[in-house]
């Protein structure tokens, strides 16, 4: 079994099928990238993956068990973390904050315990905080700490909303157009640290991307997806060379 | 401006951030300690109220300003905490049982609330809320074995083992002083641990908070159980300070009084909640100081500038029977509210907030530093 | 059966001005997403406007309802530049409390000025019943469930087939957008103001030989109609005046077979209830934010 499979997956909002019979599977260690154009399905499979959406038929595999029946809330426990397109922060916390809530699937403590602040919290707590701020000094935010979400660059929040990811310690994380709305350094930045994810913290990385020159940079394989259909699946040179990918693209 | 150095991770977990923090909160804590023999037995009984409101303040903190689930039925759970107390102590319950029983009682309703307000949001949460308030306050009028109904219920003298606590003396203030310091670190010890974030987490966005692992719904019963419980707690006090009570005391408009506690004080903070509460607390004698002492001050002033006596004693008729109108307190509480969400929108600690920060960075100080964002694009509608 | 029929009728006619009063909410919701919890008290202010027309300054009916109505959307529209305008934009929330801020300051303002007893105006429809055969049903109710179908179907045409409407639709979900494509949009807030005070005040004019003109009597029937307007899901036309015929039906039922104290409460209880199958009420598009 491999590490990731999607089996045959559909998703149908009314009479309008999103995503259609999709499967793939990415081995561990792999950047696997999900390309094709706008409405493709792209990113209602993550949805799916992450459990916001209820698949119409098809089935998930994650180190050989079946998630497709666990709750959303539970996914990043299993070791699947994700980002969104549009940035979902918490806009009215300091970074440190939206970081520690990463950790939230690491929490140990009751209830009762936080209540009480006993010192098993706090243990915990300098626990939590060690592990943010290895991730911290990963993607380079020291100077963003105690900031408020709501005032920081578009930039600095997409690369923050990684770390966010990285805080719960994901096996796969699920990146959703992590260079849109951003300029060519940082775009550069990006690729270098989707790179390093994989290699240094050995985090399989499964995305989704426009920016061909990133995937081409950074991809093993790239998955094109339109009308919900899967058109190709191989190495990117392989991909983008597909008669059918090209069709897609250029309405031939 | 202070800068911290830190080296410690403790540090950022710590209650009070630094030392001078020790110095102030210390002399607030000895201040409040010694009022009660300093001052006279009216403005020790005001003080009492500003802690029991201050209680239902943090309360409503916790569940509308981390959590951000708006409820108007927060009289609701004071009358239960108040009916729990006067009748465990009409069956000869001890104060030390139904005190935490009282609690108790009162969290398990607010989950049960909580339940169906999973799937609410916004404006439907609101009015669900306002349907439970009228649900409970019908019971109370109706059950009348337990409750006696529309006449209302005496509540004895608070006894703790054998030890009368009189709703004037200042054990009673002492017992408030305790319950409110209670809740207060309570709401902060949740802040600062994965419970308090997973609050805020919900309240900034549900999806990423799903996404990170928070289940919502254990959340959200959690916080409506735990305002709940704290709101049961200040209603024991409220019943044994008031003596006696009745259903009609717990409406709709005493949870729009809670809600005011949060707004005026600022909805962003545990401090806002004690703000409030001294606010909405002080305008009764506010307003009975306006139809007494400000017209006779009035004339007073108006004859010593050289008007004539019978025109000065007409001034004082005339302000007095304007401060004496029926129903002024609504507009004033109108008035009040509508003035601090148009020109201070973050609340008596956000301005509190303000003018610290320009003695602090004086004369640096921007006035945009506060300035509100207005967002005109995102619909509350697709949350 | 007799019985039933009768109190069904009557509970209709209650559902009605129910529906009426929660139209009001629906328009400003559905236009700005604003919900004014006072609308209540500008259906109360719409009656003392007409009892100083007619029952003070001696006009005739038909001219004092008209005074009446303008008169409010002046009002409704001088609210919307003094309060709404200035917080538009910030948390639902605080607008909400803005809005219950006004009603507070409106009901005691029009205790001071009128004083606090019932008043009552004579009008074409306070005496006359009409009769189908056992079935009694008085004039004045007739004319709210005449008034509250009229109005729901002019203010759903009005809202989905004008260029006007379709501006408040449009600025409902996205102000900034709105106004970017050439909407006037503060000129569309203030007018969907006006609209909302104007039918408060016929509200109010109708009402008033049946609840009589008190100052708190918005409050108490605000009370009822907002429940009215959530069950029929916030922002649907059709939705407010079913939401008030369920309401107004259940409640005198409920009051006519079930023992004292039902009667208010059985309304709230069906509210949760809907609120639990259908989180949206029953008319609301059900929505979820995209990721």
């Amino acid at each position: 079994m491999s590490f990731f499979t999607v089996d045959s997956i559909s998703l149908q909002f009314g009479g309008l099928k999103a995503v259609d019979s999709v499967s793939f599977s990415v081995a561990k260690g792999e950047i696997f990238t999900i390309i094709g154009p706008n409405g493709a399905g792209k990113t209602s499979i993550f949805n799916l993956i992450s459990r916001l959406y209820n698949p119409t038929s098809g089935k998930l595999f994650f180190e050989g068990s079946d998630i497709t029946e666990v709750p959303p809330h539970q996914i990043a426990k299993l070791g699947i973390a994700r980002t969104f397109q549009n940035i979902e922060l918490f806009e009215n916390a300091t970074m440190l904050a939206n970081l520690l809530v990463g950790r939230h699937c690491h929490a140990t403590t009751q209830l009762w315990q936080d209540m009480l602040f006993l010192p098993s919290v706090r243990r915990a707590e300098k626990e939590h905080r060690h592990k943010v701020e290895e991730v911290i000094e990963f993607l380079d935010l020291q100077a963003y700490r105690e900031k408020l979400i709501a005032g920081l660059p578009y930039g600095v929040r997409k690369v923050i909303e990684v770390a966010r990811a990285l805080c719960s310690e994901p096996k796969l994380i699920l990146l959703d157009e992590p260079s849109s709305g951003l300029n060519v350094e940082e775009t550069d930045d990006m690729s270098f640290w989707i790179r390093d994810i994989r290699t240094e913290l050995g985090i399989t990385v499964l995305m989704v991307e426009h920016d061909m020159s990133l995937v081409n940079r950074v991809s093993d394989r790239v998955l094109a997806l339109n009308y919900g259909k899967v058109l190709a699946t191989g190495t990117p040179a392989e991909v983008q060379a597909h008669p059918d990918v090209i069709a897609a693209y250029l309405g031939a | 401006m202070r800068f911290i150095f830190k080296t410690d991770y403790d540090q950022d977990i710590r209650i009070l951030k630094h030392g001078g923090y020790w110095w102030s909160y210390g002399i607030l804590l000895a201040a409040l300690i010694a009022l009660p023999f300093l001052v006279g037995s009216y403005l020790q009984s005001q003080v009492v109220f500003v802690f029991i409101y201050a209680i239902v303040g943090v309360a409503l903190m916790i569940l509308t300003g981390f959590t951000g689930q708006a409820s108007l039925g927060h009289a609701a759970f004071l009358a239960i905490g108040a009916y729990t107390a006067a009748y465990l102590q009409k069956l000869g319950v001890p104060f030390i049982v139904y005190f935490p029983a009282a609690a108790i009682l009162t969290g398990i309703v607010g989950a049960m609330v909580g339940f169906p307000a999973l799937r609410l949001t916004g404006i439907y949460l609101v009015i669900a809320t306002i349907a439970f308030a009228f649900i409970v306050e019908e019971i109370l009028a109706r059950w009348e074995s337990v409750t006696h109904g529309n006449e209302g219920m005496r509540v004895r003298t608070l006894d703790i083992v054998g030890m009368p606590l009189p709703r004037d003396g200042e054990a009673f203030y002492f017992l408030c002083l305790l319950t409110l310091v209670g809740s207060i670190v309570l709401a902060l010890n949740l802040l600062r641990s994965p419970t308090g974030r997973a609050f805020v987490a919900i309240r900034d966005s549900e999806t990423a908070g799903k996404s990170m692992g928070i289940d919502l719904a254990a959340y959200k019963v959690k916080s409506f159980a735990i305002s709940a419980a704290i709101t049961g707690l200040a209603g024991v006090l409220f019943a044994h300070k008031m003596t006696f009570i009745s259903p009609e005391m717990f409406t709709l408009l005493l949870s729009i009084e809670f809600i005011m506690v949060i707004i005026i004080g600022g909805a962003f903070g545990v401090h806002g909640a004690v703000f409030g509460a001294i606010f909405i607390v002080m305008v009764d004698p506010f307003l009975t100081a306006l139809k007494d002492d400000v017209p006779v001050l009035a004339a007073s002033v108006a004859s010593s500038f050289g008007m004539a006596s019978d025109a000065a004693a007409k001034l004082r008729d005339t302000m007095s029977s304007i401060g004496s109108a029926a129903g002024l307190k609504g507009a004033i509480y109108g008035l009040i509210i509508m003035m601090f969400i148009l020109f201070e929108p973050y609340g008596l600690y956000g301005r509190w907030l303000k003018v610290k920060l320009f003695f602090q960075l004086f004369p640096l100080y921007k006035k945009a530093t506060f300035k509100r964002q207005k967002t005109y694009v995102k619909s509350e509608r697709n949350r | 059966m007799l019985d039933f029929i009768q109190q069904l009728v009557s509970g209709i006619a209650l559902g009605c001005v129910y529906g009426l009063i929660a139209l009001g909410f629906v328009l400003i919701y559905k236009a700005t997403e604003v919900v004014n919890f006072a609308q209540g008290d500008l259906m109360m202010m719409g009656g003392f406007f007409v009892f100083t027309f007619i029952g003070l300054l001696g006009l005739d009916y038909w001219l004092g309802f008209l005074f009446a109505v303008c008169g409010m959307a002046v009002f409704g529209m001088a609210t919307e530049r003094i309060l709404v305008r200035p917080i538009l934009g910030y948390p639902q929330f605080s607008i909400v409390m803005a809005t219950i801020g006004l009603g507070y300051f409106l009901r005691s303002i029009a205790g001071m000025i009128w004083g606090t007893d019932d008043l009552k105006i004579e009008t074409p429809f306070s005496a006359g019943v009409l009769k189908i055969g056992d079935l009694v049903l008085a004039h004045d109710k007739l004319s709210v469930i005449v008034a509250t179908v009229i109005l729901c179907a002019v203010l759903y045409a009005f809202f989905n087939y004008t260029r006007m409407g379709t501006a408040m639709r449009a600025t409902s979900e996205n102000m900034l957008a709105a106004y970017y494509m050439g909407i006037p949009v503060k000129r569309v807030v203030s007018l969907i103001w006006a609209i909302s005070a104007a039918v408060a005040a016929t509200a109010g004019v109708l009402l008033a030989p049946i609840t009589f003109i008190h100052s708190n009597v918005g409050l108490a029937l605000g009370l009822k109609a907002f429940p009215a307007a959530v069950l029929g899901g916030f922002g649907s036309i059709p939705g407010a005046l079913v939401g008030g015929l369920i309401i107004g039906v259940i409640e005198t039922l409920a009051g006519f077979y079930l023992p004292q104290g039902w009667k208010d409460v059985a309304p709230y209880i069906v509210l949760l209830v809907v609120l639990l199958v259908r989180p949206q009420g029953l008319f609301g598009p059900s929505m979820r934010k995209k990721v």
